[in-house]
């Protein structure tokens, strides 16, 4: 799946969580729980949503690898690619 | 025949407007039914029906607000029609002041009851009496200005009041505000904390959460709720409600939640029955709750019924709350943000995830003696996790 791709169905989905935040002025390489304010439960919905919508398990051990917008990205093309 | 009446959603709460009405007149309604939905200052809550019967008539337009206690819906009962019914089961209908209009057409508007602004109790004794207009002082009290800052000549009418750049609170920071400020004013509240070891608890939920795909996934949250539920069986006098001068301990752990909100605000709905069904199961019904509640859905039931309440901060906190008690319940556990830690175990220096674990509990019903029961009995719960 290609990136532009990717990124949309990421800002979908977190703008599902946090609907007032603009994806476009956060800082895509800090911890996307700070820049968005989303807690524990959220970011489990939202792996919920992804693995859902790209078929991807989306493994606890793989949290790490999602922390900031970029990661997340990064993350998912690598693993749809 | 009964009347269904606009339930009191807390100790706070004056009016509500009926924004749904989910069943039409002459459907069968059974208890536990939704059958409408109010919007408070908490948001939209979803009323339930608590008897078997037959909706009669809706007594009161959509979109309309009233007072606590005012009659919504007639009931029909199914099997006796026209017998009244012997227990209230709304909590809390007002006394006879409410209005009580029989016709929806002529239902009058929520009264602005001048009284409702809380008196200045604890005033200055002023030597001059300052002379507010009942509007200025509303509006003074709902934007937060002092009205001592404006003199006492002549009388203060609403024209007199400073423009002002700062918003109303919003309704739901007037609830939060009614809610605490009556803890603090009648709970003789006491506070304990210790150190839990969290160490196998997390290590259990990665254990457990390994080959699950995201839907069926463990928060620690979760096992904090239980550990709760587990050692109130032990300590009753920490779960249950103190009303009308006496502590009413419940028979089941209602856990309430606090939850905060997007765009501000917290609330604490009720996980009913924390002490049943597995962690899954239980780990479902929270994120059900959760879900909900942010998408400003609750249920009656769960804002009124909570009879403990958990505050965790999660893993982006900072290390400890003292929570203040949610009244009319007894108590209130804490829990911090979980850290690494250099522990001395068996003489030796280990690194453990470790948490700071805080209770606030109603002096009126229980002692710190027992309190440290009651903490060290949810820590120890914590310290079992696969026994949750």
């Amino acid at each position: 799946m290609t990136e532009p791709d990717l990124r949309s169905i990421v800002i979908t989905h977190m703008g599902r969580i946090a609907p007032e935040i603009d994806i476009e002025t956060i800082d895509p390489t800090a911890d996307l729980r700070d820049e968005c304010d989303i807690d524990s439960m959220d970011f489990l919905k939202l792996i919920t949503a992804l693995g859902s919508e790209l078929s991807l398990p989306m493994p606890e051990a793989d949290y790490d690898k999602m922390r900031s917008f970029n990661d997340m990205l990064a993350y998912l093309k690598d693993r749809t690619a | 025949m009964t009347q269904f009446l606009m339930p009191s959603l807390g100790a706070d709460m004056e009016d509500g407007t009926l924004i749904e009405q989910l069943i039409a007149p002459g459907e069968r309604v059974k208890r536990g039914d939704i059958i409408a939905a109010v919007e408070t200052q908490k948001g939209a809550i979803e009323i339930e029906v608590f008897e078997d019967g037959f909706l009669d008539k809706w007594l009161v337009p959509l979109g309309t607000k009233v007072p606590v206690g005012t009659p919504i819906a007639e009931i029909r009962s199914s099997d006796m029609p026209d017998i009244p019914q012997p227990v209230d089961p709304v909590p809390q209908p007002l006394p006879p002041e409410a209005p009580q209009p029989a016709d929806p057409d002529i239902t009058p508007p929520a009264p602005e009851d001048p009284n409702v602004q809380p008196p200045p109790a604890d005033e200055p004794p002023d030597e001059i009496r300052q002379r507010v207009t009942p509007a200025a002082r509303r509006k003074a009290a709902q934007a937060g200005i002092d009205l001592s800052q404006l003199g006492t000549v002549g009388i203060i009418s609403l024209d007199d009041l400073p423009q002002t750049q700062t918003a109303p609170l919003s309704a739901m920071r007037q609830a939060i505000a009614a809610a605490m400020s009556r803890s603090k004013r009648e709970i003789p509240h006491y506070y304990l904390s210790d150190t839990v070891d969290l160490t196998e608890a997390e290590a259990f939920v990665t254990d457990h959460n390994t080959d699950l795909p995201p839907d069926a996934r463990l928060l620690i949250g979760a096992l904090f709720i239980r550990a709760i539920a587990r050692a109130v069986a032990k300590f009753p006098e920490f779960n249950g409600v103190f009303k009308n001068d006496q502590f009413a301990p419940n028979p089941k752990p209602h856990v309430g939640m606090a939850i905060n909100l997007r765009g501000g605000g917290l609330v604490a709905p009720a996980l009913h029955d924390a002490d049943d069904g597995d962690l899954d199961d239980l780990m479902t019904r929270l994120r059900d709750l959760v879900d909900r509640v942010r998408q400003g859905r609750f249920r009656a039931r769960e804002l009124t019924d909570a009879t403990i309440t958990l505050t965790s901060l999660g893993d982006r906190g900072v290390t400890g709350i003292t929570g203040i008690i949610f009244p009319p319940q007894v108590a209130i556990i804490g829990i911090g943000t979980p850290q690494w830690q250099a522990v001395v175990r068996d003489g030796n220096v280990v690194a453990r995830r470790t948490a700071t674990i805080t209770l606030a509990a109603d002096h009126r019903v229980s002692d710190g003696h027992r309190g440290a029961g009651f903490l060290r009995a949810i820590i120890s719960n914590l310290q079992k996790p696969e026994t949750l």
